[in-house]
């Protein structure tokens, strides 16, 4: 036992805690403690990347199995559980420096704070909890959160937009509960691995009852296509260290990462969950860019176009879960699946960026109304060029990082026979291209700006432009995943992970 | 906000004191008993709730008294994570949330570790914090009203 695996959870819960108690006597005390429990779990993180192989799990209170049958609360860290800590702790770190300038415009700052590292708290709790119970436990610390997140700014739009994600993600949560209490029914028993090995001979129709109501539930969480419309609401109305935080790390931690785990590693594959799974992404891909593209909002069109990110990341997944279940090339699934893993990393760190960019121009100008802006490549430089950077990496630019990962899945998609996809996906890139010029054209360029010239605009604080220019070298860093000796590193553990889908039950029932 | 007449104002001077009572009881028989620090603590804000319905109260006194009841709150919730915490520290074995307290005979009243603390800790916070929602409701109503 790693016993420095609690760790991820105690960290940040007991910063948020310690906060609300210590900022009656000290002011500014939030403003200290988050960024190095931020820190912290980056450090954290990337010591079990780099010095820890295999997988390490943790009984919390020490329970050890009774016959072979795990009665503790697992908390389980293997390369997929790395790879989603590794993008939580890194945007993470990267919108909590952003935040401590953004911040000055509210009245309750320590609560932001607060609320914040909860937020953390609850992913990676989800994140490396073993058992079902305890992911809808940490899911709802991370959802309740953010609902309140969300609200942050109590104006009217923010209320209405957390008011209608306040539903549906409690219908979502519900769901997911009431499917817990149904498996916990069938096999008496919460733990992933434990589950795994008592329904992986059946092919009931309680399975698949039982799948679909999970793909509705996280598919909620995750803003997958039929379940979406939340989230561009959410989305833009929320502080923009927030949305970044939503949009580039949440709806993967608690929706995408829930899913992938429990149709890989607890239910046995079935091809009608991969179809399934499959055609949504797809979709979800294709309608999020096309109701993207006529957005004037901006926070509106990045948060449509994070549903239609999301889709290539499910249909990278997916078509390696269709390539496993139909018997065919296990190096095609894996470079599929790698493709997928890899635009979640991408997706996370460029749409982060995107977001701080339109913080950045709302705290400046006031608006974030396209047609109102223009002009700004002047005033803010900064703002300007990071978010040229960004935008070039979500339509698949070479060589920032969006490229590499989109070729990935279009060549896994084609090799493993799956030409229309392959097409949709180009398709959609070249769509989001042009949603993205029409981004750079009416927010920096299109006229001079002299009005900015009178309204005194200039480029936004230290703490906020260093972490957009991080992000920005990021999104180019990124790229080197590529090189199998950093994608041995980073990548391929997440991907034996789901590749070899027994795997990850023998391990853990073994120990 | 107003109180009631006298009679009620005196039958809740005679009854809360034994409800709070009755709450303690169970937060500290947690673990011999059904309930524990979750009902308790429940059962202990409704002592606070029925004073505030029967007698009234000026709205700087709420104010304050939330003020106080947050800090409680965090107090305990923070107390009850470094218990925990406390786990992974003394005991040789490193283990989160480790019992490391001397278990004591079955069936007494200090018995089960560190079971009782925490239960305590947990009636703590759930105490609090109703009592928080409810002033934070009283307070709203009130605020409305002026």
């Amino acid at each position: 036992m790693n016993s420095l695996i609690p760790l991820f959870v105690i960290i940040p819960l007991g910063s948020a805690f310690l906060m609300v108690i210590l900022e009656r006597f000290l002011k500014n005390i939030c403003k200290v403690i988050t960024p190095f429990a931020l820190l912290s779990l980056l450090i954290l993180t990337l010591h079990f990347i780099l010095r820890v192989e295999d997988t390490q799990i943790y009984k919390v209170g020490g329970f050890e199995p009774v016959n072979g049958i795990p009665i503790a609360i697992y908390m389980v860290i293997d390369g997929l559980s790395k790879f989603v800590l590794l993008i939580i702790s890194l945007v993470g770190f990267f919108s909590i420096l952003y935040s401590l300038s953004y911040t000055n415009q509210y009245t309750s700052e320590n609560k932001f704070y607060v609320l914040f590292s909860l937020l953390i708290a609850g992913m990676n709790g989800v994140v490396i909890s073993g058992d079902i119970f305890n992911i809808y436990v940490f899911l709802e610390i991370a959802a309740i959160a953010s609902y309140a997140l969300v609200a942050f700014g109590v104006e009217k739009q923010q209320l209405e937009a957390t008011f209608k994600y306040q539903i549906l993600g409690g219908i979502a949560s519900m769901i997911i509960l009431m499917t817990i209490g149904l498996i916990y029914w069938n096999t008496g028993t919460l733990n992933i691995a434990d589950i795994y090995t008592q329904i992986s001979n059946q092919n009931s129709l309680f399975l698949k009852f039982v799948s679909l109501l999970f793909v509705a539930g996280f598919g909620l969480k995750a803003a997958i296509f039929p379940f979406h419309s939340w989230l561009p609401d959410a989305h833009s109305s929320a502080p923009s260290p927030i949305s970044a935080m939503l949009s580039g790390v949440l709806i993967k931690a608690i929706g995408i990462y829930v899913v992938f785990r429990l149709f890989f590693n607890m239910f046995p594959l079935s091809h009608e969950i991969a179809m399934t799974i499959t055609v949504l992404g797809t979709i979800s891909m294709i309608v999020g860019v096309l109701l993207a593209i006529g957005q004037w909002d901006l926070k509106r069109l990045l948060a449509y176009h994070s549903i239609s990110q999301m889709g290539y990341v499910i249909i990278g997944v997916g078509i390696g879960m269709l390539v496993i279940v139909t018997g065919g090339d296990k190096k095609i699934a894996a470079l599929s699946i790698a493709g997928g893993l890899f635009h979640m990393i991408n997706h996370s760190v460029f749409k982060g960026l995107l977001f701080l960019n339109a913080g950045a121009i709302e705290y400046r100008t006031g608006t974030r109304n396209l047609q109102r802006l223009g002009g700004l490549a002047k005033f803010m430089p900064i703002t300007s060029s990071t978010s040229f950077i960004a935008s070039m990496s979500i339509s698949g630019i070479p060589p920032f990082n969006g490229f590499f990962s989109k070729v990935l899945i279009i060549v896994a998609a084609v090799r493993a026979g799956y030409n229309w996809i392959a097409f949709f996906a180009v398709f959609v890139s070249v769509i989001t291209l042009a949603s993205f010029t029409k981004v750079q054209k009416y927010a920096f360029h299109n006229n001079d700006g002299n009005k900015w010239l009178k309204k005194n605009i200039k480029e936004v604080p230290f703490s906020m432009s260093f972490s957009m220019i991080i992000m920005a070298l990021l999104c180019l860093g990124l790229s080197f995943f590529i090189v199998p000796e950093v994608r041995d590193i980073f990548l391929n553990p997440a991907v034996q992970i789901l590749v070899d889908t027994m795997e990850y039950s023998t391990k853990i029932v073994g120990m | 906000m107003k109180g009631m007449t006298i009679i009620v104002k005196k039958i809740t001077q005679l009854v809360a004191p034994i409800i709070f009572l009755f709450g303690f009881y169970i937060v500290i028989h947690g673990h011999l008993s059904p309930g524990g620090g979750f009902a308790g603590g429940v059962i202990m804000a409704g002592a606070i709730i029925l004073q505030i319905l029967a007698n009234g109260n000026i709205l700087n006194n709420l104010l304050q008294e939330e003020h106080g009841m947050e800090l409680l709150e965090s107090v305990a919730i923070f107390l009850f994570m470094l218990i925990a915490v406390l786990g992974l520290l003394v005991s040789g074995t490193a283990i989160f949330f480790q019992n490391f307290v001397n278990k004591g005979v079955w069936g007494n009243l200090l018995s089960a570790g560190f079971i009782p603390i925490e239960n305590i800790v947990v009636g703590a916070e759930v105490f609090a914090a109703i009592s928080t929602i409810f002033i934070a409701m009283v307070v709203y109503n009130d605020e409305v009203k002026k």
